[in-house]
């Protein structure tokens, strides 16, 4: 048995240190936003946050994350309650078949994180493990550039609240 | 008084002579400034050869910062001696070498010299650009003077005194410097008297893969027996190479061609910058670089050869089973390691089969610790191989674990000492790295750069 740390809660988990952690998330926990592409770290559907960083969970052994924090899209926001990072990506219909868009927003969500306005470039060279076949690539980039926008809003109403 | 006398003339004589000696040893005159020649001047056909021998010379590599404007230098070349920075080589003339007559452009690949009179460090590696053909220097001359002009003054080296005196560059080529050292061959073919000019010359192969003695020359004994660069290890390429199968001219070819062999893994780091520049030139001088190599390695003995059938053999049977000591180590592999290197697909879509890396051969472990932090980028528009990097989901320790692990059952050598330093160090630099890289562009194979004059 192994404690994992997943979303803010832990789950107690039944499988060999060497199980992918994707397997885990949508096997055990139900967690499926996270999604088996190649199986490879090639594609980065799979993307989940371990402790801050953008992972690819396809090639990430079990063992590697104890005692960590994992976070994968469910832990963001809900349909009701999309956190921004959702919110622009429905706004700007950034998904076709939607297939990659989870580890795209995972990884844009990390990005995001500690580079609160990155330019064009730097999202572009931070999304360059994911592939997308629709070709929404364009439309992606709005979505973090909008996602950055609404962050620092919310960040900057936080701060004001906080201040008063 | 009168021995006074003498003893003062004597010791006067002395100093002249020795000034004298010394000023016709580091004096070297100015070239006259031209006035920037206009690139329609240059036959077009010379400027295309020009760009096939820049690509071998690997000229873009050091002259070029990472996403920077090509050849506008600018690039730190990290020596032990302190940081020495790439000049800018565009035909700029206020901080390029637009003034500068091809003479000067010659003087410079010969002897270490710029312009104004000034030694050059021999981070510009003079020592096998000295072997260049005139036809060839003025073939790199028209390629380099018909490039965008870039304003880029040039940064200042930091070295420590004595070392930032440029006088001292003058010792160091009476030492070093052999002017003429690549001789042609008539006992053998043409192929491998053109791979032997190329290597010994443009290519500057030894400048990464042979060692440097204490004062950062090459050592003539020990001719491609492996060197540093860029806290990479550059193997040894003669007889003594850890590659657990033997390299042959074949082998060469399809590596330097398409940066990757199927028995030997990926060109990375520094070499898949070479790589990626080679991608540009013609079959021909490849083959030839590939035949005086293998003339290097040397036919491997009947034991070598041997070892490596056995190697290959395992690689395409079921992999042996863990012995379980390192149950970390086995369950980072299974996990993250053996999706692809244990498929049997073929490169550039599948690992190869660890077995066959000399990463895991090699005495120096850096290359191992590099590749795990980075993994390969892809290159944009070609089938390359890809790999993705493990920087941000393991621990030095994890790393360490897996690397031993690898190293244990991948090899037959005694283990590595000092990993989790090794690690830490890689992913202090490879985060530099990481940062300045542009990424498509120092990939193996660069489509961009392919039939463009």
């Amino acid at each position: 048995m192994m404690t994992l740390q997943v979303n803010g809660r832990a789950h107690q988990v039944d499988a060999d240190p060497d199980t992918p952690l994707l397997y885990v998330l949508r096997d055990d926990l139900e967690l499926n936003a996270a999604k088996f592409g190649c199986g490879l770290g090639q594609c980065g559907s799979c993307t989940v946050i371990v402790d801050g960083n953008a992972v690819l969970s396809c090639v990430t052994p079990l063992l590697l994350v104890e005692g960590k924090q994992v976070t994968t899209l469910e832990g963001l926001g809900t349909v009701d309650s999309p956190s921004p990072i959702q919110r622009a990506f429905i706004e700007e219909q950034a998904a076709q078949c939607g297939y990659c868009i989870a580890g795209m927003m995972m990884r844009a969500q990390a990005l995001l994180r500690k580079n609160s306005s990155p330019t064009d470039e730097q999202i572009r060279a931070e999304l360059e493990p994911h592939l997308c076949r629709c070709g929404t690539h364009m439309r992606i980039l709005r979505a973090v550039q909008r996602a950055a926008r609404l962050m620092q809003t919310a960040d900057a109403s936080t701060g004001q609240r906080s201040a008063q | 008084m009168a021995s006074s006398r003498i003893i003062t003339s004597v010791v006067a004589a002395i100093v002249i002579a020795g000034s004298a000696v010394a000023f016709a040893v580091t004096w070297r005159p100015a070239i006259a400034a031209i006035e920037p020649l206009a690139p329609q001047s240059f036959d077009a056909a010379l400027v295309k050869r020009g760009r096939e021998l820049a690509a071998t010379g690997n000229c873009s590599d050091c002259h070029t910062v990472r996403g920077g404007k090509a050849f506008a230098g600018g690039l730190p070349v990290p020596t032990p001696f302190g940081a020495v920075y790439s000049s800018n080589i565009t035909p700029d003339p206020e901080t390029g070498i637009g003034r500068w007559p091809e003479a000067a452009f010659r003087r410079a690949m010969r002897d270490g010299v710029d312009r104004d009179g000034r030694h050059l460090y021999p981070t510009f590696p003079y020592d096998h650009f000295t072997n260049v053909t005139d036809d060839d220097d003025r073939a790199l001359y028209a390629y380099l003077m018909t490039r965008q002009p870039v304003h880029a003054p040039g940064r200042k080296n930091e070295l420590s005194f004595p070392l930032d005196q440029r006088v001292v560059i003058a010792g160091w080529k009476l030492l070093f410097l052999r002017r003429g050292t690549y001789q042609p061959d008539s006992s053998k073919s043409a192929e491998w008297n053109r791979g032997a000019y190329l290597v010994e010359g443009l290519a500057h192969c030894g400048a990464c893969h042979t060692p440097r003695n204490a004062l950062g020359a090459e050592r003539a004994s020990a001719q491609f027996a492996g060197g540093d660069v860029d806290n990479w290890h550059a193997y040894a390429i003669n007889g003594q190479s850890p590659s657990p199968v033997p390299w042959d001219a074949e082998a060469l070819f399809a590596y330097l061609r398409d940066g990757w062999h199927p028995d030997h893994g990926v060109a990375r780091g520094p070499m898949a910058q070479v790589v990626s520049n080679l991608s540009s030139i013609p079959d021909s001088d490849i083959r030839a670089i590939a035949a005086y190599m293998a003339g290097v390695f040397g036919a491997p003995a009947p034991d070598r050869k041997r070892q490596g059938e056995g190697v290959l053999a395992q690689a395409k049977s079921p992999a042996p089973p863990a012995d379980g000591s390192n149950a970390a180590g086995a369950a980072i592999y299974a996990a993250a390691c053996a999706t692809c290197h244990e498929t049997g697909r073929a490169p550039p879509y599948g690992g190869i089969n660890l077995g066959l890396s000399t990463a895991f051969s090699s005495p120096d472990p850096r290359n191992a610790a590099n590749i795990v932090l980075s993994g390969v980028r892809p290159v944009e528009g070609e089938r390359s191989p890809i790999m993705p990097g493990f920087s941000t989901s393991m621990t030095d320790e994890q790393i360490a674990a897996l690397l031993n692990y690898l190293r244990a059952r991948f090899s037959n050598q005694p283990a590595w000492t000092g990993l989790e330093k090794t690690i830490a160090d890689a992913r202090t630099t490879q985060t530099v790295f990481l940062q300045t890289s542009p990424g498509p562009h120092n990939a193996p194979a660069d489509p961009a750069q392919r039939d463009k004059p």
